[in-house]
């Protein structure tokens, strides 16, 4: 453990801290401040309490199927693109998810329909990588095995 | 502590995964120091870029007080100077969410270790995590919606966006220089293969066999924040490299094709604009100066001498075009029209949009003087598309695309 900082340097230092996040804050809350003390604190507890242990409890449930079939080390095939397709979504979920299609029409005079073919192509194509690359070194290994394996004696 | 009921997050028997130590910690700390601080500069540029101390029309956080100490004229070079800054805020920022994201996944056990404070200091750290983890998510959350167009979040995006940013960065230093040092000493050790020297409580009594190693852990966010940016990053170019921008958007293909293809921040549609206000017959363009009013048609502004310039549109949303050729009158000629001859002024711009916050902008005198700030009336070797400002637009170098007045109605040369 690290010994105790100094206390005096480290409560003079959150004193600053608060005293501009305050100066800040007052600005930041302005005219609708529920709404977005609503949204600072609940970003955080929507956070901690729902998304990490949604994807945890996800995560837990990959690695427990693969563990029942005795191929723990196989779960970085499925968790890999799984996340990275879920990463993908939680970023661009307005899009995605078509929520903002008559305002990004309009205003860019771009298609706002493309959004969410193109996130399931790219889902697709991660998957598929990632069994190509399960395949290629399952065959690597089982080559590799046969090689090591003593000459069968007739 | 005792673990008696690891079935409680409060025991640390109930955290599994042997990933969690101070060094994969310690990692995507530094990494986020590095770019958060990149992150938070190119911020405050943004705000520095729009000339908030100009005029009450470019400032949309006007109770800023001393947050705006640092506030300086915006250069007009190098031309990409915003195209640059605002690429780098946008594309790193949504670069870093997996590295944020697993930076909050490793230290989530300690939201709740018990005793909930152990020490008045304590109490008072935690505290400022609330607003460092709140006001981190604040920051991305409504950055992210923006550059969507989704207008989620209670209130305009500058003043949140800007004030969340000052209250996340007084949470953000406190953190950095209570935990950098040890942070280094960290990863140094566990690079000669020692042992961390801080941070063993992150460490699960009772972890789960690995499924992978930490150095596959640390590869896995970096290809997480690979994917974002090879999907974002290409919305700053035209053409092929566009294309690659597939999630993001202005990202896939260009609007149109030919000289008026390129992006479109809001359409003339969108804006409201009315052919019967933009024909020949009916649009004048308003300058007013020092010697009075002159009234232009779009014909006179033809017969001036014209100029060009190739310039990049900027958006703060952080999509940008490459340089397109505009041509057009420059603003000191303008300028000099109205009788400010050798020194010109700033300008106060009005554009025909009924709506849209900066339907008027404020340019400073250094931008109307550049020999490259044009009201451009052709762009590409053709006239303006309706989307591109028909029948003329501002175009200033290093400029934000906001300050980049479309439909331009009338011009007020003076000091603001």
């Amino acid at each position: 453990m690290r010994k105790p900082p100094k206390g005096t340097a480290q409560l003079l230092l959150l004193a600053c801290s608060f005293a501009l996040a305050g100066y800040a804050g007052v600005r930041l809350l302005g005219d609708d401040w529920l709404g977005v003390t609503l949204w600072f604190v609940g970003a955080a507890l929507l956070h901690d309490l729902v998304l990490l242990p949604l994807y945890a409890v996800a995560d837990r449930g990959v690695v427990r199927v693969f563990g029942a079939a005795g191929h723990r080390e196989r779960t970085m095939y499925v968790r890999v693109p799984a996340a990275l397709s879920a990463l993908l979504l939680l970023v661009w979920f307005p899009l995605i998810g078509g929520q903002v299609d008559r305002r990004y029409g309009m205003a860019t005079g771009l298609p706002a329909d493309g959004f969410l073919g193109r996130w399931l192509l790219i889902t697709a194509v991660l998957f598929a990588g990632s069994a190509l690359l399960f395949l290629l070194r399952l065959r690597l290994r089982l080559r590799r095995a046969t090689k090591d394996r003593p000459p069968v004696a007739h | 502590m005792r673990d008696h009921s690891p079935r409680l997050p409060t025991s640390p028997g109930f955290w599994r995964s042997p990933l969690r130590g101070p060094w994969f910690t310690s990692v995507l700390g530094l990494v986020l120091l590095v770019g958060i601080t990149v992150l938070f500069v190119t911020g405050l540029l943004s705000y520095a870029a729009y000339n908030p101390g100009l005029s009450p029309v470019n400032d949309k956080t006007p109770d800023k007080g001393i947050l705006g100490f640092y506030l300086f004229a915006w250069p007009t070079g190098p031309y990409w100077l915003y195209r640059l800054t605002q690429g780098v805020h946008v594309t790193l920022g949504v670069t870093l969410i997996p590295v944020l994201l697993a930076k909050l996944w490793s230290v989530v056990p300690k939201l709740f270790a018990l005793p909930p404070a152990r020490s008045l200091t304590h109490a008072l750290e935690r505290i400022s995590l609330l607003l460092l983890v709140g006001g981190a998510l604040f920051e991305f959350v409504t950055g992210v919606l923006n550059v969507q167009l989704d207008y989620l979040f209670p209130g305009s995006f500058y003043p949140l966006h800007f004030y969340g940013a000052w209250v996340f960065f007084a949470a953000f230093v406190t953190h950095a220089v209570l935990k950098t040092p040890a942070a280094v000493r960290n990863v140094r050790r566990m690079r000669q293969g020692q042992e961390a020297a801080d941070g063993g409580e992150l460490v699960p009594p009772r972890p789960d066999p690995a499924t992978v190693t930490r150095r596959g852990a640390l590869w896995f966010v970096g290809g997480g924040s690979l994917l974002l940016f090879g999907t974002t990053a290409g919305r700053s170019f035209d053409g092929p490299l566009r294309r690659t921008a597939l999630l993001a958007p202005h990202g896939g293909a260009d609007p149109g094709s030919g000289p008026n293809g390129f992006q479109i921040n809001k359409t003339a549609a969108y804006a409201g604009i009315d052919d019967a206000e933009t024909g020949e017959d009916a649009w004048r363009l308003v300058v007013t100066g020092r010697t009075g009013t002159v009234r232009l048609s779009r014909a006179e502004l033809l017969h001036l001498p014209l100029h060009s310039a190739a310039l990049p549109i900027a958006c703060v949303e952080g999509w940008s075009t490459s340089d397109q050729w505009w041509r057009g009158v420059r603003l000191r000629d303008l300028a000099a029209l109205v009788g400010h001859d050798d020194d010109p002024p700033d300008v106060l711009v009005e554009s025909l949009q009924r709506h849209g916050s900066f339907r008027r902008a404020a340019l400073r005198a250094n931008q109307v003087a550049d020999p490259r700030s044009l009201l451009a009336l052709q762009v590409n070797g053709e006239d303006l598309s309706p989307d591109h400002g028909y029948p003329a637009r501002i175009v200033v170098p290093a400029a934000p695309g906001v300050l980049n007045t479309k439909w331009v109605a009338r011009m007020t040369f003076g000091d603001l």
